[in-house]
């Protein structure tokens, strides 16, 4: 277990111009590309099987395992879409990535198609991040001009068309079938499944949606081999990760870390929970695992291993390592309610649960941190949100819950305060990062 | 040994400690109901497709059949059933699930129950009573409803409440999947998320109604039935459509005697589920002004009411002279009859007027036609008759259309066409002069057609190996290929040459029925036009007509002089009409809601009804004629008087000459210079498509006319009614009026270019002008008009179909 950062994928992040080719190449860019373009397509699935890498946009499928799903006898066309649609309160790793180091992500994309037997792939990026979208378009041109896409890349008659598409602002494509609705110019929403995306996905033939970060994070494999992947990370969960560090702490950031590193760890990389204007030291009140959809933790955590099993076993996921640190300044009731208006705003409409639920849960809690309401409110809430956990159609409802049913379990105290004083008895301006600005 | 195989193919699993035995791939949901287990459900529709999104009908499954439990409930609609599975709908985690959904779908829902249409019939109403809370958590925690103004006109027929709705996608499914017109869509999300429409592009669609049908609350409503009646104040009868040949089973709902909607009725043979607005929403016309609702005699030109004993003697005194030496009487019921009906025209025809003039078809034929419906189609239906019957629609892999748009004259067939078709089970092909909007639906394989080329193009059908035709295939032909010499000839040749089976689509519910009851001439009998003909030359002195528009007939203006040629018309109607106008005697038929009877459907199936209203003062058809027929009888038995007999001739050579100065100079024809010098010439040429049961069919193609036009009309003419047009039986509701297709001319493109877009099609009838459209695949000398969605429809005010036409531009 190794306690220090691993720089891989974010290695050449502070390099002049690094999200250009030459910059890229300088560092011995699209060198795992002529490795793996060596090897037989099956080789290099078995290379991804072995590294252990586990996908990175939350729930941890073994990558190798998923391109293995394809079925190579289907005559119809095979399909790679990366799911960049990184939408989740919290997360911030695939962006920054793409930010600053876009052909890392092509590379990755162009040999992971070659292992599915794709000729033609997609790169679904959220809508709203403009420069990013336009770094990645100029890094596919790039890729493109230097023989990387297109035609009989690099001599081996194996060709890749990559296509950058930009989605429309809806939380819900980040769930994979209904990115692919969306793909496909229709309106984003999940879909039946069975029939799963591996056999009938984009365009009803064989799809493999992965990550951004899983499908940069190949290129080193192929580069370094799967024991050295291997070599990092816990027993199950292998390799390095991005942690996306934000809130209330002194230097918010990404840390590139094997998994199995503790918050405690990383927040003494970070320079510890911000202080007080006055210099006063701050304390750690909760926190998020992997993202709002997360059930929350608290200081009591801070010495999970940040692995796919810990994490579970501890009553969170690890989700997409979006480490939100709130100290002891933030009211959790006005936090959760935040949230959960943003599920409300996001919930696609399909299912009754998550539909409803939201719309219900935000009105519930708006009036508990107003202070009405009574006790058996919080029952209310718990039992609306087990009502939605595990009934709606997809895992956008399930998220939803979270924050509420974790905070409850942690805060319940905090939440009776409310009721107790008629009001939030938080100064919300303390919880700001400017806090110290008179009003 | 068949039983085995059965049986392996069965799944077994226990629903409620219930041991089921279903089929492979099916689901819970559905393994449930034939277990007598009902879970409640909202967007969940055996015919439509499984979707998932409303949750309700979620149960626990402890045992996936493979000794492991899902952790969560599942939705059973969605879920297929595996061996050995083990599935509760109601323990303690599936009832928690169905009622936790059932609170949150009503979170939204407006508490208007005793003002909504639904309310009574609503299964949310219901499953709110059966599987929800007695009391509301979220009004008693104050919780606000999201908001909408409402209704809004989804089309003019349907109305969209979207604070009723619980976007189970119900109507949006219905109208993708099974009626192919997508134009209603979700809109917005979350709570917000709602059914729209795309800006300027109404709900148009000719099943648009059986969305408000399968809508599970009172979200959609129709403006014809809005607010007009509660579910529990109606009595609901079953009936089967009057509109077209499908045999629809339809439920009527009444109340105080007055028809107040109509629904589909569920039949798995014929409809499904399914109708088209016009069988739904066409009924105003039952209580149009115009109903004659008590017999009339013309006395000193004017007709005033009489008692029935009355008219039944006037009539028959009437039909007795003109059937003596004087002439005789032709007799034309229509094709609207039940079967009895039919039957009973025929047995008047035969027995008590002696006649075989005796035809139902009151629209262009041919003797041919008649000569094929003897042959191929009466007799037939299904079961050991061997007839093609809807399912064979869905196990065919190649359907030939002829002479047929399945869409606009056969709502239900082309439901069970595109069912098909988008299972991938069949491949229509389709004689058409374009690839229509239906075509289009049913992915059909357009064979460009003009017409009168029908015969030929079916010939060719076989020469083409790709087509694949075989004794799997099934071939429908239309009504209309009465106007295209040899086609009906064609289209026997290519079944008997291919084995595939042939059948027969007609128009009108009692089309059918009719063929069966014997309503054709028989030998020796002058088939409908000829009738017509006869009458104008004064070799029939007297009619008695059915439901019969004279606008739909051969030749309108020919229709219209015979009536007033006739020494005397006796008419049999619902309504008031050109015919009523002028007979001597009208006798009122009770309408359809007023009688039990059988319509005879396309597949030759019949379809008995019951009756709706009892009305002691309503007569259906048979009852009339036996009561001319006993008159009838009575009067032959007095002693003749042979002064009587002069005056009747005299009279009547008075009349015809009379007449013959009306049709030469009232009847408009364009033609001028070919006004007819005398009544007989006038009928031959006005008789456009068929003149005479003696002449052969292509040489009676009205062969002066046509070559004298010939040099400056460059069209021909290709038409078929619309399904919502200037119809009769479909007025009086103006919201359903509106959803109709309007009125355009389709050219080719490059007829289209060059003529623009407004054009005047002039015929040797008359002209209409109409807007322009094109079609890619319309041959260039062709263009094609609705039938009846202008004036009083092209056989009157333009021409014949397939004749030609002028086009300019307008």
């Amino acid at each position: 277990m190794t306690d220090t950062l691993t720089p891989v994928l974010t290695a050449n992040w502070a390099d002049d111009r690094s999200w250009t080719l030459p910059s890229y190449a300088a560092r011995g860019g699209y060198a795992a590309l002529d490795k793996a373009l060596g090897m037989a397509p099956d080789e290099v699935i078995t290379a991804v099987k072995d590294a252990g890498l586990r996908g990175r946009g939350g729930a941890g499928f073994p990558t190798g395992m998923k391109w293995s799903f394809i079925p190579q006898d289907n005559p119809n066309p095979k399909y790679l879409v990366v799911n960049a649609d990184e939408s989740e309160p919290g997360t911030c790793k695939d962006i920054p990535l793409m930010m600053a180091s876009p052909h890392t992500l092509v590379e990755g994309v162009i040999i992971s198609s070659y292992a599915i037997r794709a000729k033609v792939a997609f790169i679904y990026v959220r809508g709203e991040v403009l420069h990013v979208i336009r770094r990645l378009q100029a890094a596919v041109a790039e890729a493109y001009a230097a023989g990387h896409l297109g035609q009989n890349i690099h001599g081996s008659g194996y060709d890749l068309d990559l296509v950058v598409h930009a989605g429309a602002g809806a939380y819900i494509c980040g769930e994979e079938t209904a990115l692919l609705d969306s793909l496909e110019g229709r309106r984003g929403q999940p879909r039946l499944r069975p029939p799963f995306p591996a056999v009938e996905g984009l365009y009803a033939s064989p799809t493999v949606i992965n990550n951004a970060e899983s499908i940069a994070s190949v290129p080193s494999i192929i580069a370094n081999g799967p024991g050295w992947f291997a070599g990092m990370g816990t027993e199950k969960s292998n390799g390095f990760g991005i942690f996306s560090l934000s809130g209330h702490v002194t230097r918010p950031g990404q840390y590139e870390a094997p998994l199995g590193i503790t918050l405690r760890q990383l927040l003494d990389l970070a320079g510890g929970v911000r202080e007080a204007p006055n210099g006063q030291a701050r304390e750690l009140k909760f926190w998020t695992p992997g993202g709002s959809s997360t059930p929350l933790f608290t200081a009591e955590h801070l010495d999970v291993p940040l692995d796919f099993e810990s994490v579970g076993a501890a009553g969170s996921m690890l989700g997409t390592r979006a480490l939100q640190i709130f100290d002891e300044t933030v009211c959790v009731v006005r936090a959760v309610l935040r949230w959960t208006e943003f599920y409300k705003h996001e919930s696609c409409g399909k299912c009754t649960p998550c539909r409803e639920g939201t719309w219900w849960l935000v009105q519930v809690l708006a009036r508990l941190e107003a202070g009405q309401g009574s006790a058996e409110d919080l029952d209310l809430l718990l039992d609306q949100c087990d009502n939605i956990l595990g009934r709606s159609f997809c895992a956008l409802g399930d998220g939803a819950t979270s924050p509420i049913t974790s905070s409850i379990k942690y805060f319940r105290d905090e939440y009776l305060a409310h009721l107790e004083q008629g009001g939030c008895p938080f100064d919300p301006a303390k919880s700001t990062l400017f806090e110290e600005v008179p009003a | 040994m068949t039983a085995e195989m059965e049986k392996s193919d069965l799944v077994s699993l226990t629903i409620d400690g219930v041991e089921v035995s279903v089929p492979a791939g099916t689901l819970v949901i559905r393994a449930a109901e034939q277990a007598g287990i009902q879970i409640p459900r909202f967007c969940d529709h055996p015919l439509l497709a499984p979707v998932g999104a409303c949750r309700q009908c979620l149960v626990d499954v402890p045992d996936a059949g493979n000794g492991r439990g899902f952790p969560k409930p599942q939705a059973s609609c969605t879920i297929p059933v595996a061996e050995g599975m083990v599935v509760s709908t109601v323990n303690e985690t599936a009832a928690k699930a169905q009622t936790g959904i059932m609170e949150f779908l009503l979170i939204n829902h407006p508490l208007d129950c005793p003002v909504c249409d639904k309310g009574g019939e609503c299964p949310l109403q219901n499953q709110a009573m059966s599987n929800g809370r007695g009391e509301s958590r979220f009004a008693a925690t104050g919780g606000v409803k999201r908001t909408f103004p409402k209704p809004i006109h989804l089309s003019p027929n349907v109305l969209l409440d979207r604070e009723r709705c619980i976007v189970c996608q119900r109507c949006t499914r219905f109208s993708d999947e099974i009626a192919g017109d997508p134009f209603i869509a979700l809109v917005e999300r979350g709570a917000q998320q709602q059914i729209g429409i795309a800006e300027n592009a109404p709900f148009l669609s000719y099943f648009s109604g059986n969305t408000i049908q399968i809508c599970p609350v009172g979200a959609l409503t129709s403006e014809e039935y809005r607010f007009r009646a509660r579910p529990f104040d109606l009595v609901s009868t079953p009936g089967v459509t009057e509109h077209d040949a499908s045999g629809a089973a339809i439920r009527v709902d009444h109340r105080r005697g007055k028809v107040v909607r109509r629904l589909a009725g569920d039949d798995p043979e014929v409809n499904e589920e399914w109708i088209t607005d016009k069988d739904r929403f066409g009924f105003a016309y039952l209580y149009a002004d115009d109903r004659i609702t008590y017999p009339r005699i013309r006395e000193d030109g004017e007709l005033r009411p009489a008692s029935w004993l009355e008219a039944f003697e006037v009539a028959a005194r009437g039909l007795a002279r003109c059937s003596g030496g004087a002439g005789g009487v032709g007799v034309l019921p229509g094709g609207r009859l039940t079967l009895e009906d039919a039957r009973a025209y025929a047995a008047f025809a035969r027995e008590s007027l002696g006649t075989e003039d005796v035809d139902f078809r009151s629209r262009p034929l041919s003797a041919e036609e008649a000569a094929f419906l003897e042959r191929h189609v009466k007799g037939t239906g299904p079961g050991d008759q061997g007839a093609v019957t809807y399912a064979d629609l869905e196990t065919a892999p190649v359907v030939v259309l002829a002479g047929l748009e399945p869409e606009d004259e056969a709502g239900t067939v082309f439901l069970r066409l595109r069912k098909s078709v988008r299972a991938g089970g069949t491949r229509v092909i389709a004689l058409s002069p374009f690839t229509t909007r239906g075509l289009a639906k049913l992915s059909a394989t357009v064979v460009p057609t003009a017409p009168g080329d029908e015969a030929d193009a079916l010939s060719s059908l076989l020469g083409h190996a790709d087509h694949g035709i075989d004794h799997r295939a099934v071939i429908l032909v239309g009504e209309r290929l009465a106007t295209a010499p040899g086609a009906y000839a064609a289209a026997a040749d290519l079944a008997a040459k291919s084995g595939a089976r042939l059948a027969w689509v007609p128009r009108r519910a009692g089309d059918r029925g009719a063929v069966e009851a014997g309503l054709l001439p028989a030998a020796g009998g002058r088939d409908a036009d000829a009738i017509v003909g006869a009458v104008l030359s004064g070799e029939l002195a007297g009619l008695v007509v059915g439901g019969v528009d004279p606008d739909d007939t051969s030749d309108p203006a020919a229709f219209h002089a015979a009536l007033e040629a006739a020494e005397f018309v006796v008419s049999l109607e619902l309504r008031e009409t050109d015919v009523t106008r002028v007979a001597d005697v009208v006798l009122p038929v009770a309408p359809i809601t007023d009688r039990a009877g059988t319509f005879v459907n396309w597949e030759g199936r019949e379809r008995p009804f019951p009756q709706t209203f009892r009305n002691p003062a309503s007569f259906t058809d048979a009852r009339i004629l036996a009561g001319i027929g006993e008159e009838l009888e009575r009067i032959v038995a007095e002693p003749a008087s042979a002064a009587h007999e002069e005056d009747v001739a005299a009279a009547r050579l008075r009349r015809m000459v009379l007449a013959a100065q009306r049709h030469g100079t009232a009847a408009g024809f364009v033609t001028g210079a070919g006004a007819p010098s005398s009544t007989s010439e006038g009928a031959h040429v006005a008789g456009g498509v068929h003149a005479a049961t003696t002449d052969t069919d292509s040489d009676g193609r009205g062969a002066s006319t046509s070559e004298r036009i010939e040099t400056t009309a460059t069209f021909k003419l290709a038409t078929w009614k619309l399904l919502l047009d200037n119809g009769v039986m479909q007025q009086g509701d103006k919201a359903l009026a509106a959803t109709a297709r309007p009125p355009v001319a389709i050219l080719s493109p490059a007829s289209f270019a060059r003529l623009g877009a407004m054009v005047t099609v002039t015929g040797d009838r008359g002209s209409v002008t109409v807007p322009a459209g094109s079609a890619v695949d319309l041959p260039d000398d062709v263009v094609w008009l609705p039938a009846n969605s202008t004036g009083r429809g092209l056989l009157a005010d333009v021409a014949s179909p397939g004749s030609r036409v002028e086009v300019t531009n307008a």
